[in-house]
C-alpha cells in the first residue's frame, strides 16, 4: 500500500483532468466532511438527546404505565415537587455525593502512586501494567460478583483471612447486615475497579513530562520528595483534571456494583441516585418521576463537568 | 560505647553519601529501594490478581464443598477440584444462549463503531467542517450522558416498537458506550498521520474517497484495531440497559444472566456463580493480556487531545 502511495506521490500531476484546486477542493471537502460525521451525530443524538427532550416532556405530564391507560395529562412541576419532597431521594442525593467525594479522592491518591510505579522501567513491566489492567477490563457485573464472594461470610476470603487473626472476626456479613460494612465492600470493589484506569490516565501524564526537566532538578540537588512537588504534581495536573472528570461523573452515576452487591439495601440504605432512578422507571414504571429524577442527574453531570472544565481552563491559562 | 553506636549511626549516612556521590547500581540503599520496590509490585499484583484466584477457586468446589464454606474442608488450596459448576452453567442454567446473545451484540456493535467512528474520525481531523469543535464537544459530553436518565424514555421507544425484550436494539444503544471514545481515539490518529502523502495523491486527481481507501486507511489499522478493542469491552461490559430493557433468561445478556445464577433459598451457591464469571471474563483477559499495549495507548489518547 504504501509503496501504491509513493508512485502516485512521485508521478507529475495529470493535465488532462481538472482537479479541484483552491475553493473548489475546500467546499466539495466540506460537503463529504459533513456526510461523513452525520452517522455519529445522528445516533448520537438519538441515543442522548432524544431521551434527553422526551424526559423533559414527561417530567411535566403524568405518565404511569402501572395506572393503565390513564391520560398522560399536563401537571406542571408536580413530579419536581414529588421528588425534591421525597425523602428516599434526598438521602440518595446525599449518599451519592458523599461516595463520589469519597471515592475519587481516595482512586486519585492511590492511583498517583500505581501510575509512578507503572512509569519506573524494572523487568516484568509489561506483567505488571496487563495485571492492573485485566480489574479494569472485566465487566462490572463480574467486578461486583467477585467481591460479593470475597465478602461472603461462608464463601469469602476476607472473612477466612480476619478470622486467622480472631476468631470472632472470621463470621461477619458485610453485605445486607449493616449499613457501614455494605458500603465498605461496595467502595472496595469500585476502587478495585477503577483505580487502573486512573493510573493509566495518569501514566500517560507522566510520559510526557520530559526528563531533561528532572536531570535538571538533580543537578540542583533537589530530593525526591521536592522534585515530586515541584515537577511531577504541577505538570501532572492536566492528566489529574481528565482522570477527575471521568472518575467523578462515574461516581456520581454508580449503578451497577449497588444494584449486584446489595440491591440497595439493606433496607435503602445504598441506594444512589441512578439507582433510585432505575427504580423508578423500570420497577415502578413511573415515566413523569423518572423524568424529573432524570433531569435532576443530568442537570448534576453537567454542573460538575462544567465546574471541572472550567477550573482545568483557567488553571491553563 | 557512645563512640560505637555514633559509629554505626554514621555509616549508613556515609554509605547515603556515598550512592549519591557515585552513581553506582548497587549501593546498599539501592538494594534496599529495589527489593522495596518489587514487594511493593508484588503486592500490587496480588491485589489485582488474587480475587481471580479466589473465584477460580470457588468455581472448582462442588455443591457440599460451597455449602461447608472456607472454614470447612477446603483451605485456601482446595482439596477436591470438582468441574461441575462449569458444567452445571451450561447444562442447567443454559449459559450458552445468553453468552452467544453478548457475543452477537458486542461484535455487531464494535463493528458499526469502527465504521462510523472512523469516517468521523477522518472528516473532523482532515476536511475542515465548520463547526469542528462544537461536534467533538457533542460527542465527549455524550460520553458523559447518565446512562439512568436515558433508560426511561428508551423504554417507552423501545415498548412502542415492540421491541423490548429483545437484544438486537442494545447494538444501537451500546454505540452510546463505544463512539464517544472511539471518534475521539480515531481523530487524533489521523491527525498524526502527515499530510504530504495525501496531498500528493490530491494533487495527482485522486479523489477524497480514494485517498481514504487506498492511503489513509491502510495506515490506520493499528488505531482501528484499538478502537474494536476498547468498543468490544465497553459493549460486553454493560449491564444497565441489559437489566431495563430484557427480562426472559434467553434473551439476557452474559453479564445479565450470571447474576440470576445460584440462588436457591437461603444459600447461595457461588461456585455457579463464580463459573459464570470465570467464563465471562476469560475473553477479556486475554483481550489484555495480548493487547495491553494498545489498549493504554488507546486509553490515553481517548482521554487527551
Amino acid at each position: 500500500m504504501a509503496t501504491e502511495a509513493k508512485t502516485v506521490a512521485g508521478r507529475p500531476a495529470r493535465a488532462g483532468r481538472p482537479v479541484p484546486v483552491g475553493h473548489a477542493r475546500e467546499t466539495s471537502d466540506r460537503r463529504l466532511g459533513y456526510m461523513l460525521v452525520a452517522p455519529v451525530l445522528v445516533l448520537l443524538l438519538a441515543i442522548t438527546a432524544y431521551p434527553l427532550i422526551y424526559n423533559i416532556w414527561n417530567s411535566f405530564h403524568f405518565d404511569n404505565l402501572s395506572y393503565g391507560n390513564l391520560p398522560h395529562s399536563w401537571v406542571g412541576f408536580k413530579n419536581f415537587g414529588n421528588v425534591f419532597g421525597s425523602s428516599l431521594w434526598r438521602a440518595a442525593l446525599e449518599r451519592t455525593l458523599i461516595f463520589t467525594v469519597v471515592t475519587i479522592v481516595f482512586d486519585v491518591v492511590v492511583a498517583l502512586a500505581l501510575a509512578l510505579m507503572l512509569h519506573r522501567k524494572f523487568r516484568g513491566r509489561g506483567f505488571l501494567r496487563a495485571a492492573v489492567l485485566v480489574p479494569w477490563a472485566v465487566p462490572t457485573v463480574v467486578s461486583a460478583l467477585l467481591w460479593k464472594t470475597m465478602f461472603d461470610p461462608r464463601a469469602g476470603f476476607v472473612d477466612y483471612f480476619l478470622g486467622a487473626f480472631n476468631g470472632s472476626w472470621g463470621n461477619i456479613s458485610w453485605l445486607g447486615a449493616s449499613v457501614w460494612r455494605s458500603w465498605i465492600a461496595i467502595f472496595v470493589a469500585d476502587s478495585w475497579k477503577n483505580v487502573p484506569f486512573v493510573a493509566i490516565i495518569l501514566l500517560a501524564g507522566l510520559q510526557v513530562i520530559p526528563n531533561d526537566v528532572y536531570e535538571a532538578a538533580k543537578m540542583d540537588g533537589a530530593s525526591w520528595w521536592q522534585a515530586f512537588r515541584r515537577i511531577t504534581l504541577p505538570m501532572l495536573k492536566p492528566a489529574i483534571s481528565v482522570a477527575l472528570i471521568f472518575r467523578t461523573l462515574q461516581a456520581l452515576l454508580v449503578f451497577d456494583v449497588i444494584y449486584i452487591m446489595t440491591g440497595g439495601g439493606p433496607g435503602n440504605s445504598t441506594e444512589t441516585l441512578s439507582f433510585l432512578s432505575y427504580q423508578t422507571f423500570i420497577v415502578n414504571t413511573d415515566f413523569g418521576t423518572g423524568g424529573a429524577q432524570s433531569i435532576m442527574l443530568v442537570i448534576l453531570a453537567l454542573a460538575v463537568s462544567a465546574v471541572y472544565v472550567r477550573t482545568f481552563r483557567t488553571e491553563n491559562t | 560505647m557512645t563512640a560505637a553506636v555514633a559509629d554505626a549511626g554514621a555509616t549508613p549516612a556515609a554509605h547515603a553519601a556515598h550512592a549519591v556521590r557515585r552513581p553506582r547500581r548497587y549501593g546498599p540503599g539501592k538494594v534496599i529501594k529495589e527489593t522495596l520496590f518489587y514487594i511493593a509490585v508484588i503486592i500490587v499484583v496480588l491485589i489485582a490478581l488474587f480475587p481471580f484466584y479466589w473465584i477460580l477457586r470457588t468455581a472448582l468446589e462442588s455443591n457440599s464443598q460451597v455449602a461447608a464454606g472456607v472454614g470447612g474442608a477446603n483451605g485456601i488450596i482446595p482439596s477436591h477440584l470438582s468441574g461441575t459448576a462449569f458444567k452445571d452453567v451450561f447444562t442447567q442454567q443454559n449459559f450458552g444462549t445468553p453468552l452467544l446473545n453478548s457475543i452477537i451484540v458486542s461484535l455487531a456493535c464494535t463493528v458499526v463503531t469502527v465504521i462510523v467512528a472512523s469516517m468521523a474520525g477522518y472528516a473532523l481531523a482532515r476536511l475542515n467542517i465548520r463547526g469542528a469543535g462544537a461536534i467533538l464537544g457533542f460527542i465527549l459530553l455524550a460520553g458523559f450522558f447518565p446512562v439512568l436518565a436515558m433508560i426511561g424514555p428508551l423504554f417507552l421507544l423501545l415498548r412502542y416498537l415492540g421491541a423490548l425484550n429483545n437484544i438486537y436494539p442494545l447494538i444501537i444503544i451500546y454505540l452510546v458506550y463505544t463512539l464517544p471514545i472511539s471518534t475521539w481515539l480515531l481523530k487524533n490518529f489521523f491527525e498524526q498521520i502527515p499530510t504530504e502523502l495525501e496531498d500528493a495523491a490530491l494533487t495527482d486527481g485522486a479523489t477524497r474517497l480514494q485517498t481514504l481507501y487506498k492511503i489513509i486507511v491502510p495506515v490506520a489499522i493499528p488505531a482501528v484495531f484499538t478502537a474494536a478493542i476498547l468498543s468490544f469491552i465497553l459493549a460486553w461490559n454493560d449491564f444497565a440497559f441489559a437489566v431495563s430493557f430484557l427480562n426472559t433468561t434467553n434473551h439476557f445478556t452474559a453479564p445479565l444472566a450470571i447474576t440470576t445464577f445460584g440462588q436457591s433459598g437461603y444459600q447461595t451457591f457461588y461456585n455457579l456463580i463464580d463459573a459464570a464469571v470465570v467464563i465471562v471474563s476469560i475473553p477479556i483477559a486475554l483481550l489484555v493480556l495480548f493487547a495491553q499495549r494498545r489498549i493504554v495507548s488507546g486509553l490515553t489518547a481517548g482521554s487527551f487531545r
